[in-house]
């Protein structure tokens, strides 16, 4: 960070002053003027939560896209086939067992296995053909997008959570402040922090696995040189074979956590292939810091679009998309 | 990039002392007999709906298999350049929709579609190529589905969700243009003149630097040739064949929305394009034709069958699982392929070239 601050005065500044208008936006009692100007405090503060903890559920999403690229130079457009499978798994389990927590090892283990099927059966035989990988990863999501619409139909599903996690959660921020003098505190859904707050948990993990480990050494050097790492005697596939298991099984727990946020149907797979694919464009190809940026970019972006401006909320992202390419085609994280 | 080996089929050099009549293959006269016959054997529907549409798209997808098999980029942004041309001409010509449209004659709202759509097209080209490979398709396939929710959401020029019906052909010659035969022949005439145009291209100097960009782009700039304008200006002609098609698929169906520039018919163009092969521009016809049908009779087909009729996706993605699995080039390279097996010499298995 000091050395981003060091090579760019001028941005490290500008950063710094849009963080702490934010702050003092977050903290402070809005004066009459600001009201006027953009609408009420609550309404700020909640596009500001929701832009937050839907940037945690892309962060899932799009951390395994970005793992598996970053390993294995595979675009997987099928990543939102296996949000939505995980989605409708986590489903039937907790309709099964009754059991919500119970849908997150189950949506992730089976996913995740699914995910080994693919690369044994069919990424390994066209390894290095980037392109060819990628059209057979469009047949198969259309095969399996069809497959789900067989299987669940065009039904919304919604998996409830428990009811200790359900109701608001009071904070001690400020929305606004009654005629008597009373202070009005935001209530928040408590499941969405709890969720944000497991994103997060497992961004770390992911971290200090890439970061700390012996196997997050192997991808680390995978990323930067396959072959040379597999001239080292590395066991290649394997690290492979694991990367996309995990990558796969994250889409699953993404696809439990948005059937919770939001409803599990058909179609959702290419909304969240999309907004993973922008993720990484935005945050940087392969890059697991940059897909934590973009995903907070892009999910601050959709709900604060959604809020000031209703009728161009989706293509404000693609805006930012836009920007970032023309300017640092390699992505804000990316390296070049 | 095995996908897209150089054509040598296409380049052939034409042998020296006839003139340019007798050197057109003998292929090429049967198909072009047979095509130009067509209205007196196939009935209304064949024609219009299968074959009218069958050029559409292939025109569509030509424009991919001209950026694809020419310039080595694969771009998903085709179908929206094709809404692009089709809702410009709904816009500026005329429509039921007549409180946006502007109600100009064609000839001045034809051109205007088609500049605009290829500006947009070179403006989609400029973003993509700062990537390469599969970058590309990723952009490419943000870019139409931002196309896809502006037009949707945007009521005041796009006319939102329901888009724009009513948009007809103009009645030149006092021929109705929509009517099947007289449909028939303007879509033959644009989808043969985009393909010649594209076989002349593709051997003109700037189909060859752009097969070499394809190829090596350090050392074709090192040759001093601009790669990024070259790669721009082939998605601006890609584009402009996008455009045609995209005006003619808006008049077929005399309505416009944004269902028409989805992601799924985005998708739809580069199966296309695959299914037939990128090396020879003849390949997108023949993807067309084959998705057309499967789209027409699958339904069928699946109900007698005893499966049920909406299963046509997954036939048509299995179809385009199993020719990317197990032919790259499409359908042209499994034919290739086969007419490599039945020259070689089974004894010595070498090609059967010399004597």
């Amino acid at each position: 960070m000091t050395d981003f601050a060091r090579r760019h005065p001028v941005w490290a500044a500008v950063i710094a002053i849009l963080a702490a208008i934010l702050i003092w936006m977050i903290f402070a009692l809005w004066p009459s003027w600001l009201v006027d100007l953009i609408g009420k405090k609550k309404v700020f503060l909640n596009a500001l939560f929701n832009g937050i903890t839907l940037g945690g559920l892309y962060f899932l999403v799009a951390s395994g896209f970005t793992l598996i690229f970053g390993l294995m130079r595979n675009v997987n457009l099928a990543h939102g086939s296996l949000y939505l499978l995980g989605g409708y798994v986590g489903y039937e389990f907790a309709e099964l067992t009754g059991y919500w927590l119970l849908a997150f090892p189950a949506a992730f283990i089976v996913v995740a296995v699914f995910g080994m099927l693919l690369q044994l059966v069919v990424f390994r035989r066209m390894e290095g053909q980037d392109l060819r990988q990628t059209l057979v990863t469009i047949g198969i999501s259309i095969i399996m997008a069809d497959l789900m619409l067989w299987g669940w139909g065009g039904d919304f599903y919604n998996i409830s959570a428990p009811s200790w996690l359900s109701g608001p959660l009071e904070t001690i921020l400020v929305t606004s402040q009654k005629r008597s003098g009373d202070l009005v505190y935001l209530k928040y859904p408590l499941v969405r922090v709890v969720i944000f707050l497991a994103a997060v948990a497992i961004g770390v993990a992911m971290w200090l696995l890439l970061n700390r480990t012996k196997i997050g050494m192997l991808i680390r050097a995978g990323v930067d040189d396959r072959d040379m790492l597999s001239a080292t005697g590395a066991r290649i596939q394997l690290v492979f074979l694991c990367v996309f298991a995990f990558g796969a099984g994250l889409a699953g727990i993404a696809g439990v956590v948005g059937g919770t946020f939001q409803s599990v149907a058909p179609g959702e797979d290419i909304r969240f292939l999309l907004a993973s694919l922008v993720v990484v464009i935005v945050g940087g190809m392969g890059s697991i810091p940059g897909a934590a940026l973009g995903a907070l970019l892009i999910g601050l972006a959709e709900q604060f679009g959604s809020v000031y401006m209703p009728t161009y909320a989706v293509v404000l992202t693609f805006l930012i998309m836009v920007g970032v390419l023309a300017f640092r085609p390699q992505g804000l994280m990316g390296r070049s | 990039m095995s996908v897209f080996d150089p054509s040598e089929s296409s380049l052939a050099a034409p042998s020296e002392g006839q003139s340019w009549l007798e050197r057109i293959p003998i292929a090429y006269w049967v198909v072009g007999l047979i095509l130009l016959i067509m209205p007196a054997i196939a009935g209304d529907f064949m024609l219009f709906q299968i074959f009218g549409w069958t050029f559409i798209l292939g025109l569509i997808a030509l424009g991919l298999m001209f950026l694809g098999g020419y310039g080595g980029m694969v771009s998903l942004a085709q179908m929206s350049i094709a809404g692009v041309g089709g809702y410009m001409v709904a816009i500026f010509g005329v429509s039921a929709i007549d409180t946006i449209s502007l109600g100009w004659p064609w000839y001045v709202a034809i051109p205007i579609a088609l500049i605009i759509a290829m500006l947009f097209g070179t403006l989609t080209g400029w973003l993509a190529v700062r990537t390469e490979g599969i970058y590309t398709i990723m952009i490419t396939l943000a870019i139409a589905a931002a196309f896809f929710y502006f037009a949707r959401q945007n009521y005041v020029m796009f006319n939102g969700f329901s888009g724009f019906n009513g948009v007809l052909p103009p009645m030149l010659f006092g021929v109705d243009w929509r009517g099947p035969a007289a449909f028939y022949y303007l879509t033959l005439f644009w989808a043969a003149l985009g393909y010649l145009v594209v076989l002349y291209i593709s051997r003109a100097p700037f189909g060859l630097a752009l097969q070499g960009v394809r190829d090596n782009p350090r050392r074709m700039s090192a040759l001093g040739y601009n790669v990024t304008a070259h790669r721009v200006a082939a998605y601006t002609f890609a584009a402009l064949l996008a455009a045609i098609g995209g005006i003619l698929l808006t008049w077929q169906s005399a309505q416009i929305s944004p269902g028409t520039a989805g992601i799924g018919p985005a998708i739809d163009i580069l199966v296309i394009a695959v299914i037939g092969g990128m090396r020879h521009p003849v390949g997108p016809f023949i993807g067309a034709f084959i998705y057309v049908i499967l789209k027409t009779y699958a339904i069928d087909a699946l109900v007698t069958l005893g499966l049920a009729g909406e299963r046509f996706q997954l036939l048509i993605g299995i179809a385009f699982l199993v020719i990317v699995f197990w032919s790259p080039d499409g359908i042209i390279g499994l034919w290739d392929r086969l007419r490599e097996d039945r020259k070689r010499d089974p004894l010595t298995g070498r090609g059967g070239e010399g004597p």
